[in-house]
């Protein structure tokens, strides 16, 4: 029996409602209007909730950005003037937009090229309760690297940001972004992935903390032979809203995609948000792609929304497709336990972890892992679940 | 010595419309020591006695009891039952993605037994379990049936059975499905059961086949959600050649000719 009841989505049946190839992007804040909650990209976000992010807050303190570097990894923080920045890609919102007008500095992380390098941990702390802060990270992988970066965002207060992932020729990065914020935490990040000729990029989104956070990972290649694996993981609990969106942009021929997000929901107005996009444009023939969302609903009261869209432009593609599915606890997968002697929370619990178990598994630095099994442990010790 | 005793029970399903009356009446002692073959039609209500025995929320139980060795099984939540004694070789096991076998064996070995078996004795007791049914070690490590294949999932039923040592096991048609080896070899794993021990089966089946395997003590034919006749072999004889067109008014064979 499955797991959840499926809505299956046939190819092309969420068509949006302006092409994504029309989306409006601008380096520029002000080429953007403020926001009102209707337009099609803000309509599932709290903006009463951002802080002031959407409407042109003022920085009033900064994120601390440590780094702990691996052999061979080098690190700088730089000036706005820097010109390697902005070259992944164009803010897409007005709130990635003001994050690239005001941030001061930029944190600047490059694997070397030809060389596998050992895992590489960013922490952002948040400026703190009440504080507003702007930021921007740049990571390069160059020719034929080979390594992992994970980024690790704590503490409080609002913090928007532009993260840039450059993944040269032939390079292969990893990248885990752990969102673990304190309860009152507003984030809103836009990650801009460009992909270079036979490049490769896994990206790994975790959300567990924080009162609203919304990211939009954004992947465009620039060769042929590029392949991006992306995979979400979220948890939310009572009064959170966790928004992640996606967009794949296939503009090379022979690239692949492929989309994996999967999270749970548990307490009186938990609310996750999935908007998946991908677009097939005309030259990007023999694309591979596949997108797919799951929630597993464990109480009343909590809502996931979930949309994939799926635009092809050519007719000559490998293979395109998606699904999503939200559903609540599966009765028989817990009878089944139940009926073997395993108690009932028990049986609950083995239930979500298998949930997120092809997720997890593919988590291949040992001490994240952990830190995510312990993480959804103690969610569900939160409710009893 | 265990009795698991099921008086006049009636179970309705709990569905979108109106709650619809399935078992009307069912009367059973089943003994320690005792295999008792259940055997009827499609549709009677044979899967539906055996989740009701083992609390499966989708059914209601409107009146009647059940108890084992004098406790009311019916006050008892699923995995109470399970702890009781009681066990249920589904006909229909359940898919659980993302939790392994191996893990999900330990887990139900240590509810069932009240602790966590020693670690070293209980590889060698899962490998030896698995070997003797036939079943490859890789699956361990797989999904809870998951993907399995028919006869997979049965002889991992009985891989559990025979892990959980249960007093009182209630086979809902493990034989369907499976092809001659299989069958031999998960009957071969239930007398290995029920040699090991003073237990009672409950044997539910469509087909006479597996009697030539599992040697039945007493047979009941189920029809209408009650049990019609009782007897002793020589009725699962009378079932292979006449078939249930005797309680069920339609023609329907109880042998594969
Ligand atoms: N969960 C259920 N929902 C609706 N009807 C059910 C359900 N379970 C059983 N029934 C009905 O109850 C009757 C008996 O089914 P079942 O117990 O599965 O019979 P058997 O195992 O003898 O084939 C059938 O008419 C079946 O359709
Ligand atoms: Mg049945």
């Amino acid at each position: 029996m499955a797991a959840l009841s499926t809505q299956p989505h046939s190819h092309g049946a969420v068509v949006p409602v302006a092409s994504r190839a029309e989306h409006f992007t601008s380096y520029d804040v002000d080429a953007f209007e403020v926001p009102g909650g209707r337009e099609e990209i803000w309509r599932f976000t709290p903006l009463k909730r951002l802080a002031g992010l959407h409407s042109g807050a003022a920085a009033t303190g900064s994120a601390a950005v440590e780094v702990n570097a691996a052999a061979g990894v080098t690190v700088e923080t730089v000036g706005r003037d820097d010109d390697r920045l902005g070259k992944a890609g164009v803010p897409g919102d007005r709130i990635a937009a003001q994050a690239y007008t005001s941030f001061e500095q930029a944190t600047v992380v490059t694997l070397p090229g030809d060389a596998k390098s050992e895992p590489t941990t960013v922490t952002v702390t948040g400026a703190g309760e009440g504080q507003v802060a702007y930021g921007h990270l740049l990571v390069k992988a160059a020719q034929f690297a080979e390594g992992t970066v994970v980024v690790d965002y704590r503490g409080s207060g609002a913090y928007a940001e532009n993260v840039e992932f450059v993944v040269a020729d032939g390079a292969h990065l990893q990248v885990i972004a752990i969102h673990d914020w304190a309860d009152d935490a507003v984030h809103v990040s836009q990650h801009h992935v460009k992909l270079g000729r036979d490049a490769s990029i896994k990206h790994t989104v975790v959300t567990l903390g924080g009162d609203a956070v919304r990211i939009t990972p954004v992947v465009q290649y620039a060769g042929k032979g590029g392949d991006a694996d992306l995979a979400g993981l979220y948890f939310a609990d009572a009064g959170q809203h966790q928004e992640h969106r996606p967009f794949i942009d296939h503009s090379q021929p022979n690239c692949r995609s492929n989309v994996v997000y999967k999270g749970a929901l548990q307490g009186e107005g938990a609310h996750t948000v999935w908007i998946g996009d991908v677009l097939i444009r005309a030259a990007a023939e023999g694309t591979e792609t596949y997108e797919l969302n799951r929630n597993l609903v464990l109480t009343d009261g909590a809502r996931a929304d979930s949309v994939p869209n799926l635009e092809i432009e050519t007719g000559e593609i490998e293979g395109a497709g998606h699904a999503s599915a939200t559903g609540r606890f599966d009765d028989e997968q817990l009878f089944y336990l139940q009926a073997r002697g395993i108690p009932e929370d028990q049986a609950r619990r083995l239930v979500v972890r298998g949930f997120f178990q092809e997720l997890i598994a593919k988590i291949n630095v040992p001490e994240v892992r952990e830190r995510l099994e312990a993480a959804i442990e103690a969610e569900l010790e939160a409710v009893g679940a | 010595m265990a009795t698991l005793e099921i008086k006049d029970l009636h179970v309705s399903v709990v569905s979108e419309d109106a709650p619809k009356e399935i078992l009307k009446g069912v009367d059973l002692t089943i003994k320690a020591g005792e295999t008792h073959a259940i055997m009827g039609p499609n549709g009677s209500g044979k899967s539906t006695l055996s989740y009701a025995i083992a609390g499966h929320p989708k059914y209601t139980i409107t009146s009647g009891t059940v108890t084992l060795d004098g406790e009311d099984v019916l006050e008892m939540s699923v995995d109470e039952r399970a702890r009781a004694g009681l066990f249920l070789a589904m006909q229909y096991p359940v898919e659980v993605p993302g939790v392994s076998m191996s893990n999900f064996l330990r887990t139900a070995a240590t509810a069932v037994r009240g602790e966590a078996p020693n670690l070293r004795h209980w590889v060698k007791e899962v490998k030896g379990a698995m070997a003797d049914l036939d079943i490859d070690p890789a699956f361990a490590e797989r999904s809870v049936n998951e993907g399995f294949s028919g006869g997979e999932k049965k002889r991992h039923e009985i891989l559990q059975l025979g892990l959980l040592q249960p007093k009182v096991a209630i086979l809902d048609e493990t034989d369907s499905g499976l092809d001659v080896d299989a069958l031999r070899v998960v009957s071969e794993g239930v007398n290995r059961y029920k040699a090991s021990g003073e237990v009672g089966v409950m044997l539910i089946t469509h087909y006479t086949r597996i009697l030539k395997y599992i040697q039945p003590d007493f047979v009941h034919v189920f029809a209408n959600g009650r049990i019609v006749e009782s007897g002793g072999r020589e009725l699962a004889d009378q079932l292979e050649s006449e078939g249930y067109v005797k309680y069920t008014g339609k023609s329907e064979a109880a042998a594969i000719s």
